[in-house]
């Protein structure tokens, strides 16, 4: 496979994902608005810190409200990462690889595009965002569908599975972190009955709270949740699965040595949370570290597949 | 109710289904009985079928405008124009032989320019040429041939005879729509596949595929093929990546090719550098290898020109091939044909008026309001003017412009292109004016297309065909009819 066609496969496969945590985090911060105590506020800007955004925001907007917020992580064209920016560059990279992807693919993408652009002001308006947001995740959905049930386990399809967990993995972190934060900003006494909703919600927001209901079996809190969503081996969603999935693509394809190292690495990492007392500044920077080791994966990606060096000759 | 072909105004141009007397051609009974016993609906229901076809096969063409370049729908119409195939087996006969001719004179103008030395063309033609490639001369390629795809224009006069209009050796496009034609036609009139003999059309790509693999220079059995693009910008890149698919080869761009220390190619994967033996490039001359054209070209490959020259890798087409697609070149073919062959030409020149001729050109610069001036090296139909249809002022710029570059410059009669029923509203045929393009290959072997691409004007009276310009198009059939 070229390294060309490589490559556009596997950053369709992060925005996709991008596509659609954006939503769900979008979506997450919006339920808890309903659901929070009057005297608690919650600063829509934690997201922009989260998603490492600040910068961008501040050279567009003068004023941190919600409004501005979610239209920076939704709508704005000048913000590479929102989420209509992230279905533009689905499209482009699509549209190139077309030959490797099962046809249907295109459509969807139309579609999902189309739908996104003509309906864009539900999402920045508060009525209607959830309907909007969902119409997102589903078009997401279908794809990753599509995908599944349509598409050769080839080369292709490990640089998309790649593709998709490491930025799944990425945005488990930053979620992960967007609930610590908001925990440790407000004060000591309101943690408690804010946990219970923000913990409830955070599992929510990917898909997890059934499973674990069926798997975790006690009360929610934040302990159990993050360990829960750190290291679960069989739910889709953890840091646990998505790394081991990124292992195992690396592992079909050549000179994956320097990759399936790293990736055990964090695999073999526990950090123990007795409490939800442990959420602190230290499991923060611990969020940190794996965010940096992210970041390292991505990089041995490139090299080792995408940035050609003459001398690999085989 | 009226039967939809009997309310059919022939033209006073040849037309391809009906004759004067408004019978049906032989070759066109069959679809013309069908076409009339559909209802107005029945037929609109087809018409409809046919661009939701199009749409779900993501069927497209890119034009630029100044929004920004578009993806437009590929514009069809869903009657066929036939051919009888005895007529067709004389088309097949002459492109063949022109293409052997243009081969061999191209071979010939990068070695001992023969043609020259002999008095055929003057020198001075192939000098001013935009697409001598002196960086060629000395190169021979497999099989002497140098344009192994080939799609010729041909048009039909008022009585029916073909005419070569011109020869596109250089990046020929609109075989994938030709296939593409066909496969939306066979859904939408289905029934007619039954009962008619058409000949079929889609071992194109495997001719094509074959003709890439005998240029391979290394001889193995699985020579590495792949399909060069300038990217998803190129207005065809949709038959660059048809092809591609078709073929089971690999669709590169540029960047994705590199050539070795070694002065072989290879092409960037995963798994490290893999040669490549056969470049099927849909890229011009002058874009293809920084190193030797342009340098500010990003869409070629450094050194590409040296690998070709060293034999290590094969380009189809040959660069410098474009050196027979001058449509000054184009007014010798006849002498080429009879110079290399000894033979007639089987298929005629149109009447071509060379500005370039101090008596030719007074006649043209007297005439500009009935003639068609077409620049030496253009294509898409740009930079023409069409006599009876343009202005005085438009008149007065091309005399400027012949008078100021007369090599550049041909003229030729207004053509009375032939037409063909075309449905324009619902239940409406009206005649409207069409060409085809055949294309050809030569390696090895010849190979002709059965039929070609049709290209429709759309407009009334509009002898303008191209895509890019608004036209059309339509499934060709050759249809074999007994007796």
């Amino acid at each position: 496979m070229l390294s060309r066609v490589a490559e556009r496969l596997y950053w369709s496969a992060r925005y996709l994902e991008r596509v659609e945590n954006t939503a769900r985090l979008v979506s997450v911060y919006d339920d808890l608005l309903f659901d929070l105590p009057k005297d608690i506020k919650v600063s829509w800007y934690n997201l922009i810190e989260i998603l490492s955004g600040e910068e961008g925001f501040e050279q567009r907007y003068k004023v941190k409200d919600e409004r501005n917020v979610v239209k920076f992580l939704l709508a704005d064209d000048t913000n590479s990462s929102s989420m209509l920016s992230s279905l533009k560059m689905v499209r482009e990279n699509i549209r190139t690889t077309r030959d490797v992807v099962p046809k249907e693919t295109w459509e969807l993408i139309n579609e999902l595009d189309l739908y996104a652009q003509q309906n864009i002001k539900q999402g920045i308006n508060r009525s209607e965002r959830h309907l909007f947001l969902n119409t997102i995740i589903e078009g997401c959905q279908k794809i990753i569908g599509l995908f599944a049930g349509a598409m050769s386990r080839d080369c292709g399809w490990h640089f998309l599975i790649m593709g998709r967990y490491l930025e799944r993995a990425d945005m488990g972190t930053r979620i992960l972190d967007a609930a610590v934060s908001l925990m440790l900003e407000s004060e000591p006494e309101a943690r408690i009955q804010l946990g219970q909703v923000t913990w409830s919600k955070v599992l929510k927001s990917q898909s997890a709270y059934m499973d674990y209901r069926r798997t975790i079996r006690t009360s929610i809190n934040g302990a159990k949740a993050v360990t829960f969503l750190m290291n679960d081996p069989c739910f889709p969603r953890t840091l646990a699965y998505c790394f081991g999935q990124i292992g195992e693509a690396a592992t079909k394809l050549p000179r994956a040595g320097l990759i399936t190292a790293k990736v055990d690495k964090i695999l073999q990492f526990d950090y123990p949370l007795i409490s939800s007392e442990d959420l602190d500044e230290d499991f923060h920077n611990h969020l940190n570290d794996l965010q940096i080791a992210i970041i390292d994966i991505n990089h041995q990606i490139t090299q080792n597949w995408f940035h050609f060096r003459q001398g690999d000759a085989a | 109710m009226e039967k939809l072909t009997s309310q059919y105004q022939s033209s006073i141009f040849f037309d391809e289904l009906i004759d004067n007397n408004g019978a049906p051609r032989a070759p066109a009974a069959q679809l013309l009985g069908y076409l009339d016993s559909l209802s107005e609906d029945e037929l609109e229901k087809r018409r409809l079928t046919a661009e939701a076809t199009i749409q779900e096969m993501g069927i497209s063409f890119t034009i630029y405008t100044e929004e920004g370049n578009i993806d437009r729908a590929w514009p069809f119409d869903i009657v066929p124009r036939t051919i009888e195939a005895s007529d067709w087996k004389i088309a097949e006969a002459g492109l063949k032989q022109r293409l052997k001719a243009l081969n061999l004179f191209i071979n010939d103008l990068y070695h001992d320019q023969n043609v020259i030395k002999d008095g055929i063309i003057p020198e001075h033609i192939i000098k001013d040429s935009k697409n001598f490639r002196p960086e060629c001369v000395g190169v021979s390629p497999a099989y002497g041939v140098w344009a192994h795809i080939c799609g010729t224009d041909l048009v039909r006069d008022e009585n029916g005879d073909f005419f070569v209009l011109e020869d596109n050796l250089r990046v020929p496009s609109g075989v994938s729509y030709m296939l593409e034609n066909r496969a939306i036609t066979k859904r939408v009139l289905p029934e007619l596949f039954e009962n008619e003999s058409i000949l079929p059309v889609d071992s194109y790509t495997s001719q094509l595929f074959d003709t890439l693999a005998a240029l391979s220079p290394r001889d193995i059995d699985k020579p590495e093929i792949v399909v060069l693009t300038p990217g998803i910008y190129n207005s065809a890149y949709f038959e660059h990546a048809f092809l591609a698919q078709q073929m089971g080869a690999e669709l590169v761009e540029g960047s994705d090719l590199f050539v070795g220390d070694d002065d072989c190619v290879y092409m960037k994967t995963i798994d490290g550098s893999e040669r490549v033996d056969v470049i099927y490039r849909r890229i011009d001359d002058l874009f293809i290898d920084p190193e030797a054209f342009d340098p500010e070209s990003v869409l070629g490959v450094a050194g590409l020109m040296r690998a070709w020259r060293k034999g290590n890798v094969a380009l189809a087409n040959a660069p410098g091939a474009g050196v027979a697609d001058d449509k000054v070149v184009y007014a010798y073919v006849p002498a080429i044909i009879r110079y290399y062959l000894n033979e007639e030409p089987i298929l005629n020149n149109v009447k071509t008026f060379l500005c370039d001729d101090p008596e030719q050109r007074a006649y043209v610069l007297e005439n500009l309001d009935k003639l068609v001036v077409k620049p030496a090296n253009e294509s898409g139909g740009y930079g023409m003017l069409v006599g009876p249809h343009s202005t005085k002022k438009e008149q007065a710029l091309f005399a400027e412009l012949i008078t100021k570059n007369p090599r550049n410059y041909i003229a030729q009669p207004t053509l009375k292109l032939s037409t063909a029923p075309t449905l324009i509203a619902k239940g409406v045929l009206e005649p409207r004016h069409l060409d085809l393009r055949p294309f050809i290959l030569q390696a090895k072997e010849t190979y002709v297309t059965t039929g070609g691409l049709t290209r429709v004007a759309m407009k009334k009276g509009s002898l303008v065909v191209n895509s890019s310009q608004g036209g059309g198009s339509k499934d060709t059939w050759i249809v074999e009819t007994k007796g």
